[in-house]
């Protein structure tokens, strides 16, 4: 066996003879006593040890009972556009929006703050949506030919969605799957009847809400040949059906219209033909004119004829066929909407039907109305469009007033009242990745001067949208008023960031801040070339936000710091950007002050091969009103920034990249010190932007762009129907290939100790400011703390002039510290706790009375987190005084973490400051302050969910928002007193005796699938809250937990490391 | 001054055990108290003392029961040298300049040349320049197999000790699966397996570890359930005293039970008083014992310190006989990596030899550490 360590304490030690004597007495003593009781002795201190693990916090009742008016885990809303829709659905009587998406998902939104989310158990794209009319009901259609029903009932005052059945149309045995395949789904108005087109060219009725196929009453594409003349029967086959319309004042009657051209007017009562109208194009939809005479049909030929309607005369030509924009070839007008208006012509509304040569690649809707004519061209697939007008079937005319245009990437609704058909802004559904996200920063209480300020400012940016109020208002919200003013900041690919007002279930879009300006792009040239080549003809008006395309990818917003009490802001990007910000209500024409910062000090043999820094504009710049850069401070080499921090009120500004850190007065707007933290031997940090893995995620991204753009989409697309599924499917098939690819390569892991001269050991991760004893106990000063990759905190300690003489004294800095955590893993969080143990308060704060001062007296500690454990030092002698480890013991490494305050839910006033730790497993945990004790944990994001962790943000208050998909923020909440989610009243008289309010399960599956979905492969950890049933029920099942795990572990796939 | 040993000398008295320690031609004569031997520190006084070489640096040797020649240079192999005694314990102390290495090891002082080992190596014999492999002062364990008596044997628990970056640990691990008996008959479950062993890595090295052993725990935590990033996140966090239990590919090898016969150099006959604490807690029960991983502060003076740990207000036998139990476990290799109570560090298990690690690793960071 290999000798003991200590054995270096015996070489050179002399022990005088006195002291000797001494030590072994006293050893004496102890031995004696430890060989005569050594065993119960030793019993005892296991037991006590035992004891002491038991008596964890854990196992304290009256803390448990505590721990449950703190903390409590709900996902409650999800902010932001679903990620591909694939079907809109519209209620003219409850004036309710619904999109379904191609994961399943439902989402109903009507006034804001009402909006209600539906999954269906299979994991299939919705198709369809239908609202069942004058009912709280729909229906919808997935790609696996099911049927669902859907209802809206209230329970407890609130309505709940919930799935109440489904169904699936089978034909006799023998039959081809084609003859069941639904393609037009008509819910009748007599509410109990769908009638359901299939490819067969027969139509099925069944019966609601058993969903009771009726086989007496189906419309068989026999049936109508027997109905139809001699000349008619011999031209046509019966193919699908395209369309099914009921007569809009006749429920006896109803239009079926069949791809290769042909449409009769069905009698139901007397089961016959009563016309029929023969078109030599191929059939894509149908419009029936309000008052029943008149049918507008679309073709795939890019034309649409109207039909007028009569019993009598059989007409074998349209009365008028055009096509609007020929006469070269053309591509489908897949949908099209006829609208008479009390004055003038009616509106021809359609989708598609360009030129397909020179405009066939555009996703375009086209009104016609009078002379105006518009053909609106969207940046993303038209996913589906709705004309909202008229309800009442007694008015005479339609009166359309707005266009609703589900589109892949957002969510556009057009004013058709006012000239000009401006947008109207949404309140919700905001298309968050109208530029790609990069980061978040979230600021919670915003004082309500700041926040007026920038609701004026905004509101200027807002001035080319319409006034029209939001035209879909149905149900109302009764959710209580959001209980402080939250701003949530995106920052983008673009280089824009957007503040959105997060305080409540709407994520409304506040203010939109370009940094373009800043700096020359090739973008000043290529607008004006657009500006050119814009012709009078196709009329196309772009339309939307959504522009995925960023000029410059150096422009990125990497990092965002907002001051809420003094409006300064702080935002840094990808080429080592630092912009200094401040809030200002009037349009200003200014120079942005511009200093270089070399982060390696002159160190030799170097050689940045990364991209360029940008260009900063010279001269003056005009800045709208709202935040206005001053100071632009621009690292050398340009590598990304990675931690940010700002401090208003000494003002001062801490910026970090890969390369070292440094501190900038913006006030003096002078350069106080730079640090360079590289290790010498770390060639990859200075071989440019963040290795490889980075590169070639670019370069997948400009050949998906590329892609995008020179997609030609002849294919025509049914209006409600899968469209995309050629496109993408494309993708998955590459997908899955790569990922058999790697499951082929041997998966393996190194286990090695970190060290020193790992690469990207001088990142600098995180940087902190604050008033704390770092030299001596007597004296508080400013300091700066900066943490990196490679384990290592560097203190500094500030001297800030005085307010008076800010401007002429220079702002000084000093090394004062470096602590060098052994196990090296990097630091992602700084934190000083005062003398009560609570974080110090943000800066200002205490000055804007909304904190009590730290307390000065008792002594200070330093809480490093890094991304393998916490540690507490004393201050200012560095002592380490307590640590929690995380990955030595659950193999989960910190991703995310915020202090936060938890109030209590039962006592007022009541609340504590913990941590609120987000891992790389998707865990959430409160880690308590200042004894590190861990709290309570919950599942919240699936492992494999990377972008989503890496998109994590917590709130001050104990919620969150991370990252669902590119287009969707999940808010959670920790806090039982702070939860902000939608409650709502969704009531249609008529239908009030239908929702019978139901006992047992007393949450809806709407609510439980969609946790089951979400929570993922992580049990619920040791924190089981009375919570609601069915969430128990699936937790606590061992195997279906086992076999989620699985299955999400069998999905991994990696590289050989 | 030595009035504790001398009392009670020499009589058949058991808790007396007789010394007999030889520097030189000369030999002196005392008595220890066996039951408290006190540490090896205050007994090399005590050595220079009663030789009267108070400033000489010598090597202190025993001979074993075996009659091998062994050092004593630390409290365990002193402690093992008392407690094995009998009922003479006899001492070899040279000066530390003239120290002959060779002579410690096994078979030294009966010198009886082992048959096989001649055959094998014919030169043996041969006065071949002795390759010194470390100075005994410079012992430090590498890795070592711990637990054994508890373990079932088809388990090995390695701990692999990790001084600074001298040597890569060195292996990689895989997912893979294993057959494990359920009440519902043989069935296949994940696991997680050694793939590879870098040449001349620590893991290699040892030849504790091999290529497809199942890996069951990290540092007393079973890693059942956990992917293989876990793992392999445990493992880095640890990766300073990592403590892995494997199941071997190769179960020919295992360590064979109640074949104590060998004393050679103390591997398995070290647990006389320990076993009592694993009597009380059979599972692996980790303390806080985290002096390897010790920070380093640099204050504004530029000269870096180790991080002490904050004093606990609690001067008292807890802490003192917290001491003893610490020591006590870790000299069983049990070395816990968990600090699950999160009872405030204790303190007082500080070691040199930690300190001198921590310099180390300090003067390979000089380079870096920039001080303004």
């Amino acid at each position: 066996m290999p000798s003991n360590p200590r054995t270096q304490e015996a070489s050179g030690r002399h022990l005088s003879v006195g002291a000797f004597s001494r030590t072994l007495l006293d050893t004496f003593k102890a031995t004696v006593l430890t060989s005569s009781l050594s065993s119960t002795l030793i019993g005892l201190q296991w037991a006590a040890a035992n004891m002491r693990r038991f008596l964890r916090p854990g196992h304290d009742p009256a803390r448990e009972r505590l721990k449950r008016d703190l903390f409590q885990f709900n996902k409650t809303v999800e902010h932001g556009f679903p990620h591909q829709p694939s079907a809109l659905g519209y209620s003219p009587s409850l004036r309710i929006l619904a999109i379904g998406t191609r994961s399943g998902a439902v989402k109903l939104y009507g006034a804001p703050g009402v909006e209600f989310m539906g999954l269906h158990r299979e994991n299939n794209a919705v198709v369809q949506i239908h609202f069942l009319p004058g009912q709280c009901k729909l229906a919808t259609l997935l790609d696996d030919n099911s049927l669902h029903l859907w209802s809206l009932k209230v329970r407890d005052g609130v309505s709940e969605l919930q799935e109440d059945e489904s169904f699936t149309l089978r034909g006799p045995p023998g039959a081809a799957p084609s003859a069941t395949q639904i393609t037009v789904v008509l819910p009748h108005s007599c509410q109990e009847l769908l009638y359901l087109g299939t490819e067969s060219g027969n139509v099925f009725v069944v019966q609601l809400p058993s969903f009771r196929v009726l086989e007496d009453q189906t419309i068989s594409s026999d049936a109508v040949l027997q109905g139809l003349p001699e000349e008619a029967r011999q031209r046509r086959v019966f193919e699908m059906v395209e369309a099914l319309q009921e007569h809009p004042r006749d429920s006896s009657q109803i239009l079926i219209g069949y791809s290769r051209g042909l449409v009769i007017i069905w009698d139901l009562q007397r089961s016959r033909v009563l016309c029929h109208f023969l078109s030599s194009q191929q059939l894509e939809n149908v419009s029936w004119q309000r008052d029943g005479r008149l049918i507008v049909t679309c073709h795939s030929d890019g034309s649409h004829c109207q039909w007028p309607v009569s019993s009598d005369t059989q007409q074998p030509e349209p009365l008028r066929s055009s096509m609007p924009y020929g006469p070269f070839p053309c591509k489908a007008i897949t949908k099209i909407f006829w609208l008479t208006t009390k004055k003038g012509l009616p509106f021809t509304i359609f989708q598609g039907g360009m030129p397909r040569a020179s405009y066939g690649d555009r996703h375009c809707i086209s009104v016609f109305h009078n002379s105006q004519q518009t053909a609106f061209d969207f940046t993303s697939r038209v996913i589906d469009f709705t004309v909202l007008a008229e309800v009442d079937p007694s008015a005479a005319f339609d009166n359309p007033y707005a266009l609703v245009v589900l589109a892949e990437e957002e969510l556009v609704v057009i004013d058709l009242q006012t000239a000009g058909w401006p947008q109207v802004q949404p309140p919700y559904l905001a298309s968050l990745h109208c530029s790609a996200i990069t980061c978040s920063h979230h600021v919670s209480n915003i004082p309500l001067k700041l926040w007026e300020r920038i609701i004026a400012a905004g509101s200027r940016q807002n001035a080319h949208f319409s006034a029209m109020k939001w035209p879909i208002d149905g149900g109302t919200t009764l959710a209580p008023p959001p209980p402080q003013r939250d701003l949530l900041l995106t920052g983008h690919e673009d280089g824009t960031v957007r503040f959105w007002d997060a305080s409540g279930v709407c994520l409304r879009l506040l203010f939109r801040l370009s940094t373009v300006r800043v700096f020359l792009t090739d973008t000043d040239a290529s607008e004006s070339l657009n500006a050119q080549g814009e012709e009078e003809w196709p009329p196309l008006r772009k339309v939307g936000s959504f522009d995925p395309y960023s000029d410059d990818p150096r422009l990125g917003i990497q990092k965002i710091f907002l001051c809420k009490y003094s409006g300064y802001l702080a935002v840094a990007g990808t080429a080592g950007q630092v912009l200094v910000l401040e809030l200002n209500d009037e349009a200003a024409e200014h120079t942005v002050e511009e200093v270089e910062v070399d982060l390696l000090q002159d160190q030799e043999g170097y050689r940045w091969k990364g991209h360029e820094r940008l260009a900063a504009r010279s001269g003056a710049v005009c800045f709208e009103p709202g935040f206005q850069p001053f100071v632009l401070v621009q690292c050398q080499p340009p590598a990304v920034v990675t931690s940010l921090a700002l401090h208003s009120e000494w003002r001062l500004v801490a910026f970090g990249t890969s390369h070292g850190f440094g501190l900038f007065d913006h006030h003096q707007r002078r350069q106080v010190f730079v640090k360079c933290t590289l290790h010498p031997s770390d060639q990859l940090a200075l071989e440019g932007p963040l290795s490889r893995v980075k590169s070639l995620k670019k370069s997948l991204r400009q050949s998906f762009r590329r892609m995008r753009h020179s997609r030609v989409s002849s294919r025509k697309c049914r209006p409600a129907g899968a469209p995309g599924e050629m496109q993408t499917a494309g993708i998955t098939k590459a997908e899955r290939t790569g990922l058999q690819n790697m499951e082929l390569a041997p998966v393996q892991r190194k286990i090695e100790a970190r060290s020193a001269e790992d690469s990207f050991t001088g990142f600098v991760r995180t940087l902190y400011f604050a008033d704390t004893y770092l030299r001596d106990s007597s004296r508080h000063c400013p300091s700066l703390w900066a943490g990196t990759n490679g384990g290592t905190v560097y203190a500094f300690s500030l001297r800030v002039p005085p307010a008076e003489r800010r401007m002429d004294e220079p702002v000084w800095a000093e090394q004062a510290k470096e602590i060098q955590l052994m196990h090296r893993a990097p630091v992602v969080g700084i934190l000083v706790l005062d003398g009560h143990s609570v974080p110090l308060p943000e800066p200002l704060e205490v000055a804007h009375d909304l904190s009590k001062s730290p307390d000065m007296q008792g002594s200070h500690q330093l809480l490093v987190v890094s991304e393998e454990q916490f540690k507490v030092f004393t201050l200012p002698k560095v002592s380490a005084k307590l640590k929690l480890k995380l990955t030595a013991l659950e193999g989960s490494r910190v991703r995310r973490v915020g202090v936060a305050h938890f109030g209590s839910c039962r006592v007022e006033d009541y609340g504590e400051h913990h941590l609120a730790v987000l891992t790389n497993l998707g865990d959430i945990q409160v880690v308590s302050l200042p004894l590190l004790k861990p709290q309570v944990r919950y599942s919240c994001i699936r492992r494999e969910d990377v972008s989503g962790i890496a998109s994590c943000v917590f709130t001050k208050y104990g919620q969150g928002f991370y990252l669902i998909s590119p287009s969707e923020f999940e808010r959670f909440s920790l806090s039982t007193k702070w939860l902000v989610e939608p409650r709502c009243l969704v009531d249609s008289s008529k239908t009030r005796n239908h929702s019978c309010p139901s006992n047992g399960n007393s949450m809806g599956p709407e609510k439980a699938v969609g946790r089951a979905r979400n929570s993922g492969s992580q049990s619920d950890g040791e924190e089981k809250k009375p919570g609601p049933v069915m969430e128990h029920a699936l937790l606590n099942d061992e195997r279906v937990l086992k076999e989620i795990q699985s299955t999400l572990e069998g999905d991994r796939g990696y590289g050989a490391s | 001054m030595n009035r504790g040993h001398r009392h009670g000398a020499g009589s058949g008295c058991l808790g007396t055990m007789e010394v007999k320690s030889k520097f030189g031609a000369e030999f002196r004569r005392f008595s220890l108290e066996r039951s408290k031997p006190g540490k090896f520190e205050e007994f090399y006084g005590l050595l220079q003392h009663v030789h009267k070489i108070p400033n000489v640096d010598v090597l202190v040797g025993y001979a074993d029961i075996h009659g091998d020649l062994l050092p004593i240079n630390n409290d365990d192999n002193y402690h093992k040298a008392v407690s094995t005694a009998n009922p003479l314990l006899r001492i070899f102390i040279q000066k530390k300049e003239e120290a002959d290495y060779s002579a410690f090891g096994t078979d030294t002082l009966i010198k009886k040349k082992n048959v096989l080992t001649n055959v094998l190596r014919p030169d043996n014999h041969r006065k071949k320049p002795h390759i010194v492999i470390s100075m005994p002062q410079d012992f430090r364990p590498v890795s070592s197999i711990i637990d054994v008596d508890i373990l079932p044997e088809t388990h090995r628990r390695v701990r692999l000790y990790k001084y600074g970056t001298e040597k890569p640990l060195g292996f990689y691990i895989r997912d893979g699966s294993s057959v494990r008996v359920t009440p519902h008959g043989l069935e296949k479950v994940p696991g997680i397996f050694i793939s590879r062993l870098v040449p001349g890595g620590l893991a290699q090295s040892t030849g504790l570890l091999a290529v497809n052993d199942e890996v069951l725990e990290v540092n007393g935590i079973e890693v059942s359930g956990k992917s293989l990033d876990q793992v392999t996140d445990m493992m880095i966090a640890n990766s300073r005293n990592l403590i892995i239990t494997v199941r071997p590919a190769n179960q020919r090898n295992n360590v064979v039970r109640n074949s104590r016969t060998s004393g050679s150099s103390g591997q398995s006959t070290d647990n006389s008083l320990l076993s009592y604490s694993q009597q009380v807690e059979p599972s692996f029960e980790p303390e806080d014992e985290d002096s390897e991983e010790d920070d380093i502060i640099i204050e504004d003076n530029g000269v870096p310190q180790q991080i002490p740990k904050a004093v606990p207000d609690a001067e008292s036998l807890e802490s003192l006989t917290q001491i003893e139990l610490s020591f006590e476990s870790e000299q069983n290799g049990f070395i816990p990596s968990n600090d699950v109570s999160l009872a405030p560090i204790a303190s007082g298990t500080n070691t040199e030899f930690e300190a001198r690690a921590a310099d180390q690793k300090l003067l390979e960071e000089d380079g870096t550490i920039i001080t303004l």
